[in-house]
């Protein structure tokens, strides 16, 4: 996912002379044929996230559209007064590309690992947010980032996900795509945990539940529309996200879901990861495992709320 | 350093910032009064501006980075004509165009919002390097404070702007030597100032803050260096012009400014410096 998403950079890039790529220190050799062919729009900038997202914000004041690509944790966490006021407040066009959003650094520990990327996202005013789920849907939404207004948070699986997108499904930053129909349940996903949540509509199919799958890929602004429209005929709403509980998706579908005020009400769970520093190493999976972000338990959670 | 007397407009300059603290009995004082005369060189004599076409792509750009120094730069837009008198003592008021720090957007010619500290040189970096990828020649001037020099994101920009060779970005540095809660040498001691910026690869030079000569001789020729990203660093004294004020930590920011004190604030702008 990620070399796609540089892939279409550099592409952007040689369309459209105000594309200019930063990095701070990332593997050797990345986008080199941007940096032979395109010399003075492409910058390794060392590790200094803050004075990078200010310098980019200097470059889009003057019509540039800069994208960053640098591990999640050191995008966000670090620089978020400049993504705060040097780019949101002005409403600037810059593309912020987090690799190895949620659990994907998992053997390097919580310094590394992005668990609340969105949550502080999401707290920023004109900020656009999408997690593609797949190389071929990062494919169909990299060409719509040039024209987008306002900063934008791109964030990277670990790559070689299985592809679940589909080209039949129109792709447009800031419209869910609902995947799958279904009457019973509704689950809510974004980013690659969509693939789990399709699988466990599969599942629970075999089990005569049909669930509808709506995958959100903006998670802001959110689509509220398409939320409510699917979730009106089902009994109950489960959102799966590997970000933490505390800010993610699933706190921005049950505002949707507690405003709505559904008649009966909908049953409602949240799948996430928990607010607290994650506390184990080995693999993304074991930690998905450790923290209930699993194909079973995404059946268990919906059957059991169908069950109340 | 002895610093030279206030010329007549300065004087004039200083009153209109403090009609401006006036109307809303608060400001950051003594932070503007020490910026005076490096904002007045910059808009009389030295910025390629156009008040009426305030986006200009060849425009020279000035960013005060030590945002809370704001009421200098109203009082130098309102003198270029960037906007007009009447919106001077609307200072921080609810449906005003100026508030306590400047924002891009609401006031015309503000090329910036700053207000944190250690954000505007990252910012001027930027313009500078899109200057250089363009092709154009205007300059990027920054004014920062001496305390912001304590953000260490300030040393990832100059480190940046030597490493791309930034001639044609100029930082300032209001060098009053007194932040927000005493003496820069007590707090954060920023010495040997100069030589840390060479280090960094900029081209120094040293200059009495209040004298407009010396500082337009400095300024006009910019750039000084074809090569290096340049810094001026001016010393001034915090709160200049009004002495109970001047070197004195608790003029950094004032609220709730009594009717007496405001006029003796005006009364002691009459004592020649």
């Amino acid at each position: 996912m990620r070399k796609t998403c540089l892939n279409e950079i550099y592409k952007l890039a040689k369309q459209d002379k105000r594309v200019v790529f930063f990095g701070s220190d990332i593997a050797s050799g990345t986008l080199s044929q941007f940096r032979e062919e395109m010399p003075d729009r492409f910058f390794m900038e060392g590790v200094s996230e803050a004075n990078i997202v200010g310098v980019m914000s200097g470059l889009a004041m003057n019509g540039k559209i800069p994208y960053l690509n640098t591990i999640a944790v050191f995008l966000t966490r670090r620089c978020y007064e400049q993504i705060f006021l040097d780019a949101a407040m002005h409403d600037l066009k810059i593309r912020l590309v987090g690799s190895g959003g949620g659990l994907v650094y998992a053997p390097l520990g919580p310094t590394h690992l992005a668990f609340e990327d969105i949550s502080l996202m999401r707290a920023i005013p004109n900020m656009t947010i999408v997690a593609p789920c797949d190389s071929e849907e990062m494919k169909r939404l990299m060409p719509q980032t040039l024209d987008r207004e306002g900063p934008m948070y791109i964030r990277l699986g670990k790559g070689g996900d299985p592809i679940v997108s589909s080209p039949d499904k129109d792709f447009r930053i800031g419209k869910a795509t609902l995947m799958r129909e279904g009457a019973d349940a509704l689950i809510i996903t974004t980013g690659v945990t969509l693939k789990m949540v399709l699988d466990a509509a599969a599942g629970l199919k075999n089990k005569g539940i049909e669930a509808a799958v709506l995958h959100m890929h903006t998670i802001k602004p959110i689509d509220s529309e398409a939320v409510m429209k699917a979730a009106r005929k089902v009994k109950a709403i489960v959102t799966v996200e590997e970000n933490s509980i505390a800010g993610g998706l699933g706190s921005a579908v049950s505002e949707i879901a507690a405003e709505a005020a559904f008649s009966p009400a909908k049953r409602f769970a949240r799948l996430a990861l928990p607010d607290a520093f994650p506390a184990k190493y080995g693999s993304q999976e074991q930690l998905m495992d450790f923290y209930g972000l699993t194909t079973e338990k995404i059946i268990s959670s919906v059957g059991n709320l169908l069950k109340r | 350093m002895e610093h030279k007397r206030l010329d007549k407009r300065s004087i004039e300059f200083r009153k209109k910032i403090l009609r401006m603290v006036d109307s809303s009995r608060r400001g950051h004082i003594g932070s503007a009064l020490s910026a005076v005369e490096i904002v007045r060189v910059l808009y009389e004599d030295v910025l390629r501006v156009d008040p009426r076409n305030a986006a200009w792509p060849d425009r020279d750009r000035f960013i005060l980075s030590k945002g809370h120094g704001c009421l200098a730069l109203y009082a130098a837009l309102a003198e270029k004509g960037f906007i007009g008198d009447k919106e001077l003592p609307g200072f921080c008021r609810f449906d005003s165009i100026l508030g306590g720090h400047p924002q891009y957007g609401k006031v015309p010619g503000v090329e910036a919002s700053t207000g944190s500290l250690g954000h505007g040189l990252s910012v001027g970096v930027g313009i500078a390097l899109n200057g250089k990828i363009d092709k154009k020649d205007y300059r990027t001037f920054v004014l920062m404070g001496d305390g912001e020099c304590n953000e260490g994101s300030v040393w990832e920009a100059a480190m940046c702007a030597s490493k791309h060779n930034l001639s044609r970005l100029i930082v300032m540095i209001d060098y009053n030597k007194m932040q927000c809660y005493g003496p820069t040498c007590e707090v954060q001691d920023l010495e040997p100032f100069a030589d840390k910026w060479r280090s960094f690869g900029f081209n120094v030079k040293e200059a009495d803050g209040h004298d407009m000569a010396e500082l337009r001789g400095i300024l006009k020729n910019t750039p000084f260096d074809d090569k290096k990203p340049q810094a001026v660093i001016c010393h001034t004294i915090k709160g200049k012009g009004i002495r109970s004020l001047e070197a004195h930590a608790p003029s950094h920011h004032k609220s709730r400014i009594s009717d007496e004190e405001m006029k003796s604030l005006f009364n002691e702008l009459e004592i020649p410096g």
